[in-house]
């Protein structure tokens, strides 16, 4: 990718020895420019067009894209729109949610290794629908009750974390890390002792937010999912720059004019609603967050005005492509795609912690 | 600075409307505290300190480590709120700015400067610039300008495309007054500039401030621990003990003999450099006598 390419000649050229005075046309590459931004964005947009194609095309049953565009009436349509467009854009839409917040996150904690699975924020959101769902499944209203009892969770979760994360009013990377882990292992204990006392009926669907998937959705989940996800997508963009100045630490990014609790404040309550919304129609996704942000800003640079709309991008098009794995694998049995990510975010979340610990060591 | 206000909005400049007349008139108080007390938990690290930090002046902040020097200057950029007295920007509680009005005005550079991604040196200089610009806006031509003069002011112009984590302690050092300088203050406040350089760096840095303060009548604010070095650039000096003033005036005023035998507790030789005549500053060797002389000691 060019991004890449760019990013890393401006080191080499960087690591040239001191006193060679940088040309002028190198310059271009030591901050962000808008022409970056379109560039990174437009090469990311089309990987996203390509697997969400791709993703449409390909699945258990054999259908025709043209056939299915000629003709309405085609049983080929009929798969298409019915199933697996809404499937293709649910997974687009929980994809670039999880990816953004998990970005977020991490500036919000300054660590690389922050994302609402690890930290418990999914485990939480995924409890709170569990739980509304089975305490409101007589009432007409339960679909509207998930999300918010998601939500509700969540941002307990995140919270609880946060807070308890603190050590004399600073926050320790490793703490947050283990408290973290603690809660997601606390709330996955508790949704499977609800499991274990609810009829068989409820059985499936707790399995489902445990394993994370995409089977099914309707289109107003969909709707829902994708504008809870723009519209926080929209007001963290609109503290990106905030975002950056709090890479310098608390008081430091005060100093440069950022009122940092009101700013973490929007982000810990958009994270929550975009976790609570991602969880309650797909269930737990994990290393989504952790995989995307990670890869992006090593090849784009830590600038969250780029990297918020890259990880967008980037996460539709990771998560489209793990669902079209889960579908295709083992066709016609599916894989739950919350496996696949986990699978391919473990040894992921271990090397980061290992490359984070070696720099550790070296400062 | 002639093109400072041009990238304010109205209402800053509106703030400081009524305080520019007196700013602009040599050494007007551009940050004064006034009795201030602050500190940590139930303990005061900083006890009834009164001083002014003036336009076009250095004002050096020294004395034995945990005299409250740090916490003086958190006191003074608004970071930590005193628990009795009050802190004055323009001649007005700093309270009454909001956090992007104060930066517009006040650069604070750190003692230590941790940075949690791989921000570039010229992404770390031109975060000076957030608080002159809206949140949706990329930097303009004259931000860039701004920046780049900045990194050349510390030889770091070469260093623009490398991250920052790939720096030296110096060089990194240097970044951040960098970026205090892209903010173009009135005021800076500076915690242990000259910590983690070399000679001819700190013979640099305290000369290219004083160069500001002079030049663009920025107040500037240093705390530090070489004595000699405050005797050589500060305009005045402040001498701290256990949170309190020990002396407060210029140079050779505030740094005696006497004073500062008694604040560092060990004997103080003051004399004169023969080479320039500026003060130098000594310790005596009396440790071993002391405790010949002292068991308590």
């Amino acid at each position: 990718m060019s991004g890449a390419a760019s990013r890393q000649t401006r080191r080499s050229e960087g690591a040239g020895e001191s006193g060679v005075s940088v040309h002028p046309e190198a310059s271009a590459h030591d901050y962000l420019t808008p022409a970056r931004v379109a560039a990174a964005l437009a090469i990311l947009g089309a990987i996203l067009a390509a697997t969400m194609l791709a993703a449409l095309a390909c699945g258990s049953a054999h259908l025709s894209l043209v056939t299915a565009m000629r003709d309405a009436a085609s049983p080929d349509r009929a798969i298409l729109m019915g199933v697996r467009m809404p499937r293709v854009m649910m997974g687009a839409a929980v994809g670039a949610a999880l990816a953004v917040v998990g970005a977020a996150l991490q500036a919000l904690v300054r660590n690389p290794l922050a994302e609402g699975g690890i930290l418990g924020i999914s485990g939480g959101g995924a409890f709170g629908a569990v739980l509304a769902m089975i305490l409101f499944s007589r009432f007409a209203g339960v679909d509207a009750i998930v999300p918010a009892a998601a939500f509700g969770a969540a941002l307990f979760s995140t919270f609880a974390v946060y807070r308890l994360a603190q050590v004399d009013g600073r926050l320790e990377p490793l703490t947050l890390l283990l408290i973290g882990v603690i809660f997601n292992a606390f709330w996955g204990a508790a949704i499977m002792l609800i499991n274990s006392v609810v009829n068989f009926y409820f059985t499936h669907s707790i399995l489902f937010w445990l394993m994370g998937s995409f089977e099914a959705p309707t289109w107003r989940e969909v709707a829902i999912v994708a504008a809870l996800g723009l519209g926080g997508f929209a007001i963290l963009m609109g503290r990106a720059r905030d975002l950056n100045l709090l890479s310098l630490g608390d008081e430091e990014a005060t100093h440069l004019g950022v009122e940092v609790d009101p700013l973490r404040r929007t982000v810990f309550v958009v994270t929550s609603v975009m976790i609570g919304a991602a969880v309650s129609v797909s269930g737990i996704i994990t290393f989504v967050g952790l995989i995307v942000p990670h890869v992006l800003r090593s090849m784009l640079g830590p600038d969250h005005r780029l990297l918020l709309p890259a990880a967008l991008l980037g996460g539709a098009a990771f998560t489209v492509a793990a669902d079209l794995i889960a579908r295709i694998a083992i066709a016609p049995a599916e894989l739950p795609v919350g496996a696949i990510t986990a699978l391919c975010g473990g040894p992921f979340f271990i090397y980061v912690l290992r490359q984070e610990g070696r720099r550790a060591a070296v400062l | 600075m002639a093109d400072q206000a041009t990238g304010e909005t109205t209402d800053a400049r509106a703030i400081r409307g009524d305080a520019s007349e007196c700013l602009s008139a040599p050494g007007e108080v551009a940050l004064r505290a006034i009795k201030a007390t602050a500190g940590y938990g139930g303990r005061a690290a900083v006890r009834e300190v009164s001083i002014d930090v003036r336009r076009g002046e250095l004002l050096a902040i020294v004395g034995p480590n945990g005299a409250g020097k740090s916490t003086l200057l958190r006191v003074l950029s608004g970071a930590l709120t005193p628990w009795s007295g009050t802190v004055e920007m323009a001649g007005r509680p700093l309270g009454d700015y909001d956090r992007r009005a104060i930066a517009r005005r006040m650069a604070t550079v750190a003692q230590e400067n941790p940075i949690a991604f791989r921000f570039t040196v010229m992404e770390v200089v031109l975060m000076g610039r957030a608080p002159h610009l809206g949140a949706w806006r990329f930097e303009s031509a004259r931000d860039l300008a701004i920046a780049r003069e900045a990194l050349d002011h510390f030889d770091l112009a070469p260093l623009a495309g490398r991250a920052i984590q790939e720096l030296s302690g110096g060089e990194r050092k240097r970044v951040f007054l960098a970026r205090a300088l892209a903010q173009r203050p009135e005021i800076a406040l500076l915690d242990e500039p000259s910590a983690f350089l070399d000679m001819r760096h700190v013979a640099e840095i305290f000369g290219r401030f004083r160069e500001l303060a002079e030049r663009e009548r920025i107040a500037v604010a240093a705390t530090m621990h070489d004595l000699n070095a405050a005797a050589l650039y500060a305009d005045r000096v402040l001498l701290m003990k256990n949170g309190a003033a020990a002396g407060y005036g210029r140079p050779e005023e505030a740094l005696t003999a006497e004073r500062l035998s008694a604040v560092y507790d060990t004997e103080v030789y003051v004399g004169r450099n023969p080479a320039t005549g500026a003060l130098a500053i000594l310790p005596i060797d009396a440790a071993r006598r002391s405790r010949i002389n002292n068991p308590r000691d």
